[in-house]
């Protein structure tokens, strides 16, 4: 009973980041068309950011876990924001597979950069001292780092999907998601929301890149690892909903940790069996609209 | 260009002077020279493909490629983004009414940002289309054509833009439902607003409208008054072969 609430906990971690990563890529999708095959590395890119923080800090200054949960997802997203005004944003008349293919020679012009200078075997990030130990639960143990994770990550995802679904600027995103041309002719800076949108959208992968430092190990691969299996995770959602990236996210997460209890041989599979099923019956994912 | 085919009152809203647009390759519109004075009703008639939602859509700066000029105020705006000019005080209602779907009733009809003050309180808007404030909390695209049709105008009518731009808000609409079309635009006529209007119905042009521009081949040929409309029901007959 313990093995399977320990891989339950597993499940719901790695579901948190999935929610978090799938979320924004929906948010790019949904406004700028752009699959963006960065998001592994800007993943990478903010925990690397709060690995240089800690270790060299701003002027000598050594910054802690709580300033880099801001500082790397701002500074993260700084460097999104300027991909995008310089090279995506030639290329929104173009079909997706070009911002895929431009966004995929990005990823991998830049994790080649960090192994290049930080080699491919990880370095350790250290847990924040208010967040260490556990607590025993009867049923079994619950590290403290871990429920932080969970819940941060459920009140991110709420708050962004409450954002997007019941505010006047969220009306404004789901208005040029649907219709760029007339929000734009009713005195919206469009261009500049479409900026914003994507600068926000790398700044949840940077944050989720924070978030992972102290569980994983801050090394340039680790986003890649992980970004194939929440493209994965956005497919079976369905591209650019948001509430069905929140969602799937968690749940294949859990589907995972369940996986790897009953029947741990397909634990690493599960999730694109998952795919190839809802592909063949549902080719618009769980909760996309058919076109 | 001669005299004739510009506004009779001395200052215009909108004056537009040999605009050209293009869609890609095709060159849609050859020297459109037209104005609108402040308080007009003004109509842009023609065939299918005259060129009447290019004009609107180039004043509105929504094609890919536009030149000539396009005074509104005296402010040039031909070279300007299309959030800019909608800033200026200029409103765009479009042929196929881009209700968003994703948005509520509501959501749709205050999404336009207020530009100036002195647009109509939500309040009157729902004066003027009762069945909006009904059915506020739908979908958006839920709505019959009617009304999102009224929808379509009634967001605009909040910004406090000035120029209203509609482009065919009578298109396969039930003649009560075109009534009551006519019947908002003389209301927001009456509000001063000012309204170039593109029509293929002229018979709905000439109950509200003071002026009918013919446009033809992406040119303007010729400007009735309304005033003048029987005399001319012959010409008119021709230009639009009906």
């Amino acid at each position: 009973m313990q093995a399977l609430f320990g891989q339950l906990l597993i499940g719901l971690i790695n579901g948190a980041f999935y929610a978090m990563l799938s979320l924004g890529l929906a948010v790019i999708f949904g406004l700028l068309n752009i699959i963006n095959f960065t998001h592994g590395a800007q993943y990478m890119m903010g925990a690397f950011c709060a690995w240089f923080l800690l270790n060299h800090g701003i002027g000598g200054v050594s910054l802690g876990y709580w300033p880099s949960l801001v500082i790397a997802p701002i500074a993260v997203g700084i460097f999104g924001i300027v991909i995008e005004r310089t090279m995506l944003s030639r290329l929104y008349k173009l079909d997706h597979l070009y911002g895929l293919l431009l966004t995929f020679g990005l990823a991998l012009v830049i994790q080649g950069l960090f192994r290049n200078e930080f080699g491919s075997s990880g370095m350790p990030y250290q847990m924040p001292s208010a967040l260490t130990g556990g607590v025993n639960l009867g049923f079994m143990y619950l590290p403290i780092y871990r429920a932080w994770v969970i819940v941060a990550s459920l009140v991110i995802c709420l708050a962004t999907w409450y954002v997007i679904e019941r505010t006047k600027l969220g009306s404004y995103l789901r208005a040029a998601t649907e219709n760029p041309a007339l929000v734009q002719a009713f005195g919206i800076n469009v261009p500049r929301m479409v900026t914003l949108t994507f600068g926000f959208g790398v700044g949840l992968a940077a944050l989720a890149g924070v978030m992972a430092a102290p569980i994983y190990q801050v090394n340039p691969l680790m986003g890649a690892d992980l970004i194939i299996v929440v493209f994965a995770v956005v497919v079976i959602g369905g591209m650019g909903s948001i509430l069905g990236a929140i969602l799937t996210g968690f749940g294949l997460g859990i589907v995972e940790g369940l996986t790897k209890y009953f029947y741990p041989e397909a634990s690493s599979t599960v999730i694109f069996v998952i795919m190839v099923i809802v592909l063949l019956v549902r080719p618009a994912g769980l909760f996309g609209k058919e076109k | 260009m001669a005299s004739p085919l510009r506004s009779p009152a001395s200052a215009s809203l909108l004056a537009v002077r040999d605009l050209q647009a293009w869609y890609g390759e095709s060159h849609i519109l050859h020297g459109v020279s037209f104005d609108v004075a402040q308080g007009e009703v003004v109509t842009l008639l023609g065939r299918n493909g005259a060129g009447k939602t290019t004009t609107l859509k180039s004043i509105m700066g929504v094609v890919p490629r536009r030149e000539g000029s396009v005074a509104f105020e005296g402010d040039e705006t031909v070279r300007m983004s299309s959030y800019r000019i909608a800033r200026l005080g200029i409103a765009w209602c479009p042929e196929e009414r881009g209700i968003f779907s994703s948005l509520n009733v509501e959501e749709n009809l205050m999404l336009p940002p207020k530009v100036r003050d002195g647009g109509l309180t939500v309040a009157q808007i729902y004066e003027l289309f009762p069945n909006l404030q009904e059915r506020r909390r739908s979908q958006g695209t839920k709505l019959s054509g009617g009304e999102q049709q009224m929808l379509a105008i009634g967001r605009i009518l909040r910004t406090g833009a000035r120029l209203l731009l509609l482009d065919e808000p009578t298109e396969g609409l039930a003649p009560v439902i075109v009534q009551h079309i006519g019947r908002t635009i003389h209301a927001l006529k009456a509000k001063g607003f000012t309204i170039l209007l593109v029509e293929q119905n002229f018979r709905f042009a000439a109950t509200v409208a003071d002026r009918h521009y013919v446009m033809e081949h992406g040119r303007i040929v010729d400007m009735i008054a309304n005033t003048e409309l029987e005399r001319n029901m012959g010409k008119l007959h021709e230009y639009l072969g009906v």
